[in-house]
């Protein structure tokens, strides 16, 4: 069984003989992409790789391993897996620690203490004795019968049922357990590829294995653009950004689009709550306020401002000074007591609260505003490539009219920048530093506007050579401003200047 | 309908000639994969004394996924909720072709004996079991009595 591990993989690697590969790919991202990545990921490598790629990096991991601890290879994959893939620690283990103790909590019999007469007197049984298959119950020839080592045996098309049912239905690759009750011994792979039949049953098998060998190793990461099979390997973790072939460039720390300049923690924090109060909130600010005696919150439903709080306290009271109903006598549409001594309580209390949901609608609007815009990229760079054409048809070269796809590369990281930085805003507490973060925000923000205004409206056949020069000195200009605010923002994470508000 | 294989039959043929004591299980006349059971109330347990009714189904792809089980007869037990499903292992994540229908009427009746209310299905109940138990155990009897011995 030792040398079968290649089995699962055979069919996959054919494809990818050339080893020089990997190191190429990581050349490529950066050739292919000139733009500004460079200042971002200089100090942080990273390769690309393919589906077929991933499962090779696996093998590699396991004979690694091989070649320093001699136990089967599929052994090695479920020792592996149950490290998540951390060599170093398993080794520890290994040298350090129990190793029956290891074997055990790892769900596989040890390789040197098994008792491996079950495997070795397999021949040696006469070939008209029968066993009764305890799935099955039928009575079958003792070759028709197989198991893994803990030695519980079932016939190999009960096996291969099992397995099926546990992958296909169950959706089950690493942790497959022994088919006898109570036993937690794991099927390895090379059993898996021997027993099942169906080529279909087992492409998903493999897919299994390698989204868990991705998913638990901490070095590795699927590109979370939807139609991209690759994943990101890098040396260490960190938050930084990568880009993928496909062209998608996220953090590989927490897998979410570049957010320089706020941290993952933030960001994750933001977009839970982003998620939570969404569509609800902004309906909630228009639409309710709540009732100044017992805080319910209480829609408007009709034309008229004589509200009764619908919970058991029964209040009345005005809808737009929200202070006691009773004064108003009559004037059922109007009010006329806005600056009563009473209504203006009633309404400071309901400002407090209404402040939180005020301040974060402020960043939330903001923020989404700058995503809103993102999301027009394909349609601008496509304009803007007619708009390239068009001047070429004028006398100009097509390098004279670059300028314009690098405006609008410049465009999207502005946004991609201004989107983050609200986030980074709300959960900034105010002191001098803060004050200056806002200024570099509205600078870079009016300057953004400003190029995107250029680039969707101004230019035409007739002004083009002008508008060159002054498409040209915003970009710039914008770039330089986005860089000065994330090399202050990056300052205060190493001078400690920020303080948050949580 | 399909062919009944042959563990269905080999199993039902085995459990009418050897029936676990205390449990019975009877194949319905229209349908061999639904069963009619009947498990006695264990000895030194609040259900002593009752005859309780269950149903089993054998589902398409059994033994590959475990049999559905429920009691019919209403019963007061933490790891049993109203509607009669059980809360057991065997039942779920851990059901292994191997098992048959003896082996999970057996660890049925065990639950009867041993009630876990750390892995409630029936919360009100586990809660009591858990803070009163003696109170608790005068209900499954009061239950059994009202419910389980009637005939
Ligand atoms: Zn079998
Ligand atoms: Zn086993
Ligand atoms: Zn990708
Ligand atoms: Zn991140
Ligand atoms: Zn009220
Ligand atoms: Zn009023």
């Amino acid at each position: 069984m030792d040398s079968e591990e290649e089995t699962l993989y055979d069919d996959i690697d054919s494809g990818n003989e050339s080893s020089g590969d990997d190191v190429d790919f990581a050349m490529d991202v950066e050739s292919s992409n000139p733009i500004e990545r460079t200042a971002d990921t200089d100090e942080y490598p990273f390769e690309v790789l393919s589906t077929e790629e991933i499962v090779q990096h696996m093998v590699d991991c396991i004979k690694d391993v091989n070649t320093v601890v001699e136990i089967p290879a599929t052994t090695t994959r479920i020792l592996l897996n149950h490290f998540k893939w951390d060599k170093e620690k398993l080794m520890e283990r290994f040298y350090d620690g129990d190793q029956e103790k290891l074997f055990t909590e790892a769900h596989v019999i040890n390789p040197f203490t098994k008792t491996s007469a079950l495997i070795k007197n397999r021949p040696q049984i006469k070939t008209n004795a029968t066993e009764e298959c305890g799935v099955c119950f039928m009575a079958l020839p003792a070759s028709m019968m197989t198991g893994l080592e803990c030695g519980h045996r079932f016939c190999t098309s009960c096996w291969g049922e099992y397995l099926t049912t546990k992958i296909m239905e169950e959706g089950v690759g690493q942790t497959i357990a022994c088919a006898a009750h109570a036993c937690d011994i794991l099927v390895d792979d090379a059993n898996v590829m021997r027993l099942i039949k169906d080529s279909k049953v087992k492409l998903k098998y493999q897919h299994l294995i390698t989204n868990s060998f991705v998913e638990c190793n901490r070095l590795l990461r699927w590109c979370p653009s939807p139609d991209c099979n690759n994943a990101i390997k890098v040396q260490y973790v960190e938050s930084k950004p990568v880009t993928c072939k496909c062209n998608h460039t996220f953090c590989f720390n927490c897998g979410e689009n570049w957010h320089d300049p706020v941290k993952c923690r933030l960001l994750r924090k933001w977009i839970k709550k982003c998620d939570d109060d969404s569509e609800t909130s902004n309906w909630i600010a228009a639409n309710t306020k709540e009732c100044p005696k017992c805080n319910v919150t209480i829609e408007k439903d009709g034309g008229c401002n004589h509200m009764i709080c619908k919970n058991s306290c029964k209040t009345e009271f005005c809808w737009v000074c929200l202070g006691p109903w009773e004064p108003h006598g009559s004037s059922w549409y109007n009010c006329n007591r806005y600056d009563e001594a009473d209504a203006k309580v009633a309404r400071d209390a309901q400002e407090k609260s209404r402040a939180a949901l005020q301040r974060y609608l402020f960043y939330c609007n903001r923020y989404m505003n700058h995503m809103q815009s993102l999301k027009f990229e394909n349609k601008l760079y496509s304009s803007v490539k007619e708009k390239m054409e068009e001047m070429q048809q004028h006398n100009m070269s097509w390098i004279e009219v670059q300028f314009l796809k690098k405006a609008v590369d410049i465009l999207c990281l502005c946004r991609q920048t201004l989107m983050y930085t609200y986030v980074f805003a709300y959960y900034l507490q105010k002191n001098n530093q803060s004050v200056i973060f806002e200024d570099n925000q509205r600078d870079l923000e009016s300057a953004t506007e400003c190029l995107s205004e250029y680039l969707e409206r101004d230019i035409t056949s007739e002004n083009l050579a002008d508008i060159k020069q002054k498409v040209q000195d915003k970009y710039r200009y914008c770039d330089s401003r986005r860089k000065v605010l994330l090399e202050h923002v990056h300052e205060g994470y190493e001078k400690d200047w920020w303080d948050y508000l949580e | 309908m399909a062919a009944l294989p042959r563990r269905i039959i080999k199993e039902t043929q085995r459990l009418m000639q050897e029936p676990v004591p205390g449990i019975s299980a009877v194949p319905d006349e229209t349908n061999a994969r639904y069963f009619h059971v009947i498990v006695t109330g264990p000895e030194d347990s609040p259900f002593e004394g009752g005859l309780f009714k269950l149903e089993l189904f054998l589902p398409e792809d059994y033994p590959m996924s475990a049999p559905k089980v429920r009691f019919i007869t209403k019963i007061y037990h933490p790891n049993i909720d109203r509607l009669g499903r059980i809360c057991l292992d065997i039942l779920k994540d851990k059901w292994s072709p191997a098992l048959q229908i003896r082996t999970v009427l057996l660890s049925i009746q065990a639950l009867l004996s041993a009630p876990n209310p750390d892995d409630p299905l029936a919360n009100d109940v586990a809660e009591l079991w858990k803070i009163n138990e003696s109170e608790a155990i005068r209900n499954a009897k009061e239950w059994t009595r009202r419910y389980a011995m009637d005939n």
